[in-house]
């Protein structure tokens, strides 16, 4: 069902009774944010997300903040509430650390149970990850010469 | 080869109302998120690298020693209705049984253990148990994750911890619920409280059925929200110290309370819904969570003799829509449902 202020999905359903009139009105949650409904989401993350400055006012620069290896923006992200690669916790690390103090009680730090092979292979991860990025480019632009040589590359770093 | 169908004739262990204070935490669940580096997110990944990674998790998986324990479903090769008895089982996420793409889950055959691939994450681990386990259950899942990452690279940074597709997971990726049966706070209107505590604390509280505000059957699951800064033990004990263990007492001051000052409201309402359950012809699936929740408080407080909480536990997941529909062998009409429910109470509690 469709949001009656906007074209997003309604996702807010809710029915009035005023001098005996009956009327429903269906929103989006951003809708109903505006009109001053109080919704229960399941998402923390869109609370939050409104209570930050809204998409208007930030910054043209952040709006077109993205991943080179997931080309997602923050534009997008902030729209869907999902990440698009592991890099993206770099690519946007400035806005999205403040993101995440506000969703996690301020914290900003992981203290928790970490893998067994640890020491520093967040820099071999997103190594990986360009190189597989790299390898799907290059087939779609059929420069096989250049896949081969990055499939090497990957069985060798997946091996390590 | 086992048919997924198999499943409806067993009640998954957790249900069966054997663990610590089962007669107001029903159950514990543990989950995991997990997703494998070097690879984009699923949400972003084409078809193609959506298949690779399904393959990718699904071989390193049946190659642990858990291999023996489990069985695998590819989402794509079994049937909508049999996604949501999974669904209705609590063993695979309602995102996983509808959503399109490759997708999986590995089951162990009692049930208390599904590992769920391209959901969210790469991963979900999850792990359920009869009454309040969660620091066992946590141990166990533990283990598992070990074994699962010697077969496979995690993303992980120092800073974040597990990295997950939504930052409201990142960290040690671990969601811990349990699921609480309030009907005595709900009858001496003391949700407010508990709703207004939890949101302090930090947790989220969820009414289980009921499509509207109002959460019918006064049951709710009770789980974390943050998932960084803390470790899993913190979480987990904090959750049990600070939440479940007061709103359990708080419910069973409750139950005492209706026992001393209204006994014959509490009985009456116990028995018109054992009534209704034994001859109504007609039940909608909300009113059945109402009514079983009812009869489910009888029997706690031994208002109600000669029936077993299996018996009540059974009927909330046999009278599910798709459990039902199962049943019958037919495709169901909203209306035609609510004639067969009401028959397959009747005729359970016949017995």
């Amino acid at each position: 069902m469709q949001c009656q202020l906007c074209d997003k999905h309604a996702t807010v359903h809710l029915t009035e009774i005023i001098d005996g009139q009956k009327l429903e009105k269906h929103l989006c949650e951003e809708c109903a944010l505006k009109e001053g409904i109080t919704v229960k989401t399941h998402m923390p993350l869109n609370d939050l997300l409104d209570n930050l400055v809204t998409a208007q006012q930030e910054t043209q620069e952040l709006q077109d903040l993205s991943c080179p290896q997931c080309d997602i923006s923050w534009k997008e992200f902030r729209k869907e509430g999902l990440l698009g690669c592991p890099n993206d916790y770099l690519a946007f690390e400035e806005p999205l650390s403040r993101l995440i103090e506000r969703a996690q009680e301020g914290a900003n730090t992981h203290i928790g149970r970490v893998p067994k092979q640890t020491d520093g292979k967040l820099d071999q991860q997103l190594q990986l990850l360009r190189l597989r990025q790299n390898l799907q480019k290059a087939l779609k632009e059929e420069d096989y010469e250049t896949a081969v040589r990055l499939r090497d590359q990957i069985k060798k770093c997946e091996q390590n | 080869m086992k048919n997924v169908s198999d499943i409806y004739n067993r009640t998954s262990d957790w249900m069966d109302g054997s663990g610590p204070m089962s007669d107001i935490v029903l159950s514990s669940r543990i989950r995991l998120a997990r997703n494998i580096a070097g690879y984009l997110f699923f949400s972003h990944a084409d078809q193609e690298q959506q298949s690779d990674l399904l393959e990718y998790v699904r071989r390193r998986i049946m190659t642990t020693e858990l291999k023996d324990e489990l069985w695998y479903l590819n989402m794509a090769k079994i049937r909508s209705l049999e996604r949501h008895m999974l669904a209705e089982r609590h063993l695979i996420s309602r995102r996983l049984a509808e959503s399109q793409g490759a997708r999986g889950v590995a089951l162990s055959h009692d049930e208390s253990l599904a590992l769920m691939v391209n959901e969210e994450d790469h991963l979900r681990v999850q792990m359920l148990a009869s009454g309040l386990q969660l620091e066992e259950t946590y141990e166990h899942i533990n283990r598992i994750d070990s074994l699962l990452e010697e077969k496979m690279e995690y993303a992980f940074s120092p800073k974040y911890g597990y990295l997950t597709a939504c930052p409201t997971n990142v960290g040690t990726g671990l969601r811990v619920s349990v699921m609480l049966h309030l009907p005595a706070l709900k009858m001496t209107e003391q949700m407010g409280k508990v709703f207004r505590a939890a949101k302090e604390m930090r947790l989220a509280v969820r009414g289980l059925y009921g499509e509207g505000s109002e959460p019918i059957g006064d049951f709710y699951q009770l789980s974390n929200q943050t998932t960084l800064g803390k470790s899993e033990t913190d979480i987990i004990e904090q959750l049990i110290s600070l939440a479940v263990e007061p709103i359990v007492e708080y419910e069973r001051r409750a139950r005492d309370k209706l026992l001393k000052d209204r006994l014959t409201v509490l009985d009456d309402k116990i028995h018109r819904a054992l009534g209704t359950l034994r001859h109504a012809r007609l039940i909608s699936s909300e009113e059945t969570a109402y009514l079983l929740s009812l009869v489910r408080l009888g029997i706690n407080l031994e208002r109600i003799k000669g029936i077993q909480l299996t018996v009540v536990n059974e009927l909330f997941l046999l009278t599910q829509p798709a459990h039902l529909q199962h049943h019958y062998q037919k495709k169901l009409t909203a209306d035609s449902r609510d004639e067969l429910r009401a028959e397959f109470i009747r005729e359970r509690f016949r017995n």
